[in-house]
């Protein structure tokens, strides 16, 4: 069952905006939010949006500089987004394990069942 | 199919009809999924999942053997499960010869889950796919940026 932060964190990364967002940051380090506004093809009013629902989702965090708002990357949840992801996966994978065994018993039953009984 | 998207696959050693029926009868599924199943395994039927003292409802999509399964889960119990309140487990499988099927399995809807219907009509609209790859290369860039 997936958690209420963990929900948050999601919808916060699956916006294609933020995600753009998310690349500028990573890939650029602390910026404002007027820097971004220069590089995305949306308004600053939507950067802002979006800045805050990263924050909110605990993806960014903010620091004050002057009279500027500089926003980076806080590393630990990104990490931890995506080790989520990999739990998810193998939590499949474990079932998929166990599915693989079961049907390949089941077959070798089969075949064994029908040789004695030709 | 949009968004946050877990794909897993197993090549398994048996005719697809063996893994058809592993997958889908109640005695099977609660040898490799849940603790307590109990579960119909046909269009709209309403069922249970037992996992330890969790638990939750499951309805049934797609059956179409012995090539497609598909149910939803994670949703709030007393709400029809739809693209939005709820995730889409779907199972594929593929003959290769007489003795071999291949299965895959994609579950999808996580990022869905408790947003507005607008928004994840226009995401829906937008994104297609590539989600857990996107999460890995952020990561490494990050890492890269940090160590250099």
């Amino acid at each position: 069952m997936t958690a209420q932060a963990d929900d948050e964190l999601w919808s916060a990364i699956a916006d294609p905006s933020r995600r753009r967002v998310l690349d500028l940051l990573v890939s650029h380090g602390e910026v404002s939010a007027s820097w971004l506004a220069g590089r995305v093809p949306f308004s600053r009013q939507a950067v802002s949006k979006h800045l805050v629902v990263l924050e909110r989702a605990g993806l960014i965090s903010r620091r004050k500089q002057g009279r500027e708002v500089l926003y980076q990357v806080e590393a630990g949840r990104l990490d931890q987004a995506t080790r989520a992801m990999a739990e998810l996966a193998a939590q499949w994978d474990r079932r998929l394990g166990a599915i693989k065994r079961l049907a390949e018993t089941a077959h070798a039953e089969n075949e064994r069942r029908n040789r004695h009984e030709p | 199919m949009p968004g946050l998207m877990i794909e897993r696959e197993v090549v398994i050693e048996a005719p697809v009809e063996v893994v058809w029926r592993t997958i889908t009868e109640p005695d099977q599924l609660s040898q490799w999924f849940a603790d307590r199943v109990e579960l119909v395994v046909e269009p709209g039927a309403h069922g249970f999942m037992e996992f330890g003292d969790q638990g939750g409802p499951v309805v049934v999509e797609i059956v179409d053997p012995p090539t497609c399964f598909s149910f939803r889960w994670n949703y709030p119990a007393g709400e029809e499960p739809v693209a939005g309140n709820s995730m889409l487990v779907e199972f594929t499988l593929t003959p290769e010869g007489d003795e071999r099927t291949r299965l895959r399995v994609v579950e999808s809807g996580h990022e869905l889950l408790g947003w507005p219907d607008a928004e994840k009509q226009r995401y829906a609209g937008e994104h297609q796919g590539g989600w857990g790859t996107y999460l890995d290369r952020l990561t490494t860039l990050l890492a890269k940026r940090q160590s250099g």
